[in-house]
């Protein structure tokens, strides 16, 4: 049997839905994961990079005055204070160690928001290594500040013309250059999908996120949380957070899917929610797709958050109904947008708005005994311009 | 009754690749993506390529996102999409098109898996010889892979310069028709020469299997087609074809009998 064969599954989804040209690649990735993972020297150095570059731990703050406005406990675990704003920049230091291990001097990556693409820019930059990075011209449009800070860093950024012009084509450009270039090079996703071993991989990297926060909750708080929320486009943050706690039986796991302009008006990003069981970019998950199989457009206004798929894991979690699934609408965001930059004086991104709206929005589930934990999974500077152009913070 | 008419598609792949060995010709593969540039020009190209002297017509059944395809069929499948095209719409035009000469449906797994559980067997009803699935390798879906293996169609499966000498062997015995070498790592596309790499790749598939080998990827001129095939039992031309198609019909076929000559003067 080889190492292809049954790997990589989450119950019925995930798996390897790729050329067979990459098989072999992803099968050395999949060891070299293994032995780096079991290699103390390699997670020291990893440890030791989140510590003194990216700032590790992330804080746990309190909430009291958003506390008090939706009537539970709120602690929010502080993703948006990492070096370059935001939970991506885990992954991408723990992937470049697993990159420089394997040999390869060159990544490929894709990116919506440009979060991912920013965080693979700057560790690249840190390293001396080449960094490519594809995204689609619509998120270049939304998102010209992350664009700059990634040409800044020395990272070439390569439009991306072709489908809906976003995150999903981005990633579709991103698989077919590493396709090209497997043999020097890196492919360094930004979520926790695409062929396995990847789900699993930045879900483990990510991981620091919900182990952190379990310690520092007991701390705090003497107790686990009650409920976990965090937002899920593919999934990363909240894969990052929730997997620390799924042992926890009393610890409810809920994620917010962006529900764009409403979830039956055909224009949102709920896969979860919406979509049914297909093949995306190498792996089974519940996908966003007509009667066909055609892959249906996303639509959200965070861009992180556009994407027509999700993590292979969730689907499984929504399936078992370990973790349970929500979405909030592009205006419902940019309510929780501003009620946090208010209450607490912490402007969080506008993907981690729809977590927030979804905790403020349902006051009538919590009562004062709650702890909810909330992953505030990246700060909104980036979403300044496009707010403001839609009216908020502007008096 | 359904197994019975595609047990016969699959056997006319076997007896095209039987009677070129016999008269010691190569094959010439030719792929078209179904609905470009419209409905009835694939008509044309299909009953025109087997005028030319195709002995396989590859229908491709667009995709939105064709991660394995270069630019050229990414463009053709999304003008193909616009038009409407669909799986279904694919085998229709197979129907129409009555053709002698056998016909592979390229395509990627998700439209293959929403066309329902029976889509195989209206496939060979259709007239449809054989099923290529561009993202679906060796182990990645046994339960899948059985399903293809045992409708009764050919399987055709891919095999990659990056393939080990044991996973090629695996590969084939698992497959039907003909095994698919992808000439170089990348995507689909027009390249102006063959990689150096390809004769020790071509080498190592002939020592892995029996079956028939066609190489892809790249292929676009006619002295590629006769290096290729000096190697292999045929080539496939996709791309080059698709970009011909683009600007006519009559373009498309023009290549085809350049093809056709270069193959027929190899041998």
């Amino acid at each position: 049997m080889t190492p292809t064969q049954h790997s990589g599954r989450f119950g019925a989804f995930g798996g390897r839905y790729v050329p067979e040209t990459l098989i072999p690649a992803l099968d050395e990735l999949d060891a070299a994961f293994d032995s780096a993972m079991a290699d103390v020297a390699f997670l020291a150095e990893v440890d030791t990079m989140l510590s003194t570059y990216v700032g590790r731990p992330s804080p746990l703050s309190t909430a009291p005055r958003f506390s008090a406005a939706v009537g539970a406990e709120v602690f929010l675990k502080r993703e948006d204070l990492n070096h370059t704003g935001a939970h991506k920049i885990n992954n991408t230091v723990g992937q470049v160690f697993l990159a420089m291990r394997m040999g390869k001097r060159r990544i490929v990556a894709e990116t919506g928001a440009g979060q991912h693409g920013v965080a693979t820019a700057t560790v690249c930059a840190r390293f001396g290594l080449d960094c490519v990075v594809y995204m689609g011209e619509e998120d270049i449009r939304r998102q010209s500040l992350n664009v700059r800070r990634m040409k800044l860093m020395g990272a070439e950024v390569v439009p991306v013309g072709s489908g809906t012009r976003t995150l999903k084509d981005a990633t579709s450009e991103a698989i077919r250059d590493w396709v090209t270039n497997v043999d020097s090079s890196y492919y360094l996703i930004g979520s926790v999908v695409g062929p396995a071993p990847y789900p699993r991989m930045v879900r483990e990297f990510q991981s620091v996120i919900g182990r952190e926060a379990r310690d520092q909750m007991l701390a705090a708080a003497g107790r686990l949380p009650s409920t976990v929320v965090a937002c899920v486009g593919g999934g990363s943050n909240a894969m990052g957070i929730f997997h620390p706690f799924e042992a926890d039986p009393d610890v409810e796991l809920v994620g917010i899917e962006a529900a764009g302009h409403g979830l039956e008006s055909g224009e949102h990003s709920a896969s979860l929610l919406k979509g049914r069981p297909g093949i995306l970019h190498g792996t089974l998950s519940y996908l966003l797709q007509d009667d066909a199989g055609q892959i249906h457009p996303a639509h959200s206004i965070s861009a992180g958050l556009d994407y027509p798929g999700v993590g292979p894991e969730h689907a499984h979690l929504r399936d078992t109904g370990r973790a349970k699934y929500f979405a909030v609408t592009d205006q419902g965001a940019l309510r929780g947008f501003s009620m946090l930059s208010r209450l607490e004086g912490i402007i969080p991104a506008l993907e981690t708005s729809h977590a927030i709206t979804w905790v403020a929005d349902n006051a009538s589930r919590w009562s004062a005994a709650d702890a909810v934990l909330i992953c505030i999974s990246g700060r909104g500077d980036k979403d300044m311009e496009q707010v403001t152009d839609l009216g908020i913070g502007r008096k | 009754m359904a197994s019975t008419l595609a047990t016969i598609s699959s056997d006319r792949i076997d007896s095209r690749f039987d009677s070129l060995k016999g008269a010691g010709r190569k094959a010439l593969v030719c792929y078209i993506t179904a609905g470009f540039p419209d409905t009835r020009g694939t008509l044309e190209l299909m009953s025109g390529l087997e005028a030319e002297g195709a002995d396989v017509i590859e229908v491709g059944v667009p995709f939105s996102d064709p991660i394995a395809d270069g630019p050229i069929i990414q463009a053709s499948s999304q003008r193909a999409l616009a038009g409407g095209m669909t799986l279904d719409k694919s085998l229709e035009l197979v129907t129409r098109a009555r053709l002698a000469v056998p016909v592979v449906l390229f395509t990627y797994l998700n439209p293959l898996l929403s066309a329902g559980v029976d889509v195989l067997e209206r496939a060979g009803n259709a007239g449809v010889d054989g099923v290529l699935v561009s993202d679906l390798p060796l182990g990645a879906d046994p339960e899948r892979e059985d399903w293809l293996a045992g409708s009764g169609l050919a399987f055709i499966r891919l095999v990659a310069p990056t393939t080990p000498s044991d996973r090629m062997s695996e590969i084939a015995r698992t497959g039907s028709g003909f095994v698919y070498l992808i000439s170089r790592l990348g995507v689909t596309g027009v390249q102006s020469d063959l990689p150096t790499q390809l004769p020790e790749t071509a080498a190592r598939l002939r020592a892995a299997t029996s079956l028939p080998i066609c190489i892809g990827f790249g292929v676009a001129e006619p002295h590629q087609a006769r290096s290729a095939a000096g190697i292999a039992d045929g080539v496939v031309v996709g791309s080059a074809l698709v970009r011909a198609a683009g600007e006519s019909v009559a373009s498309a076929l023009r290549l085809a009998r350049s093809l056709r000559a270069a193959l027929d003067d190899a041998t």
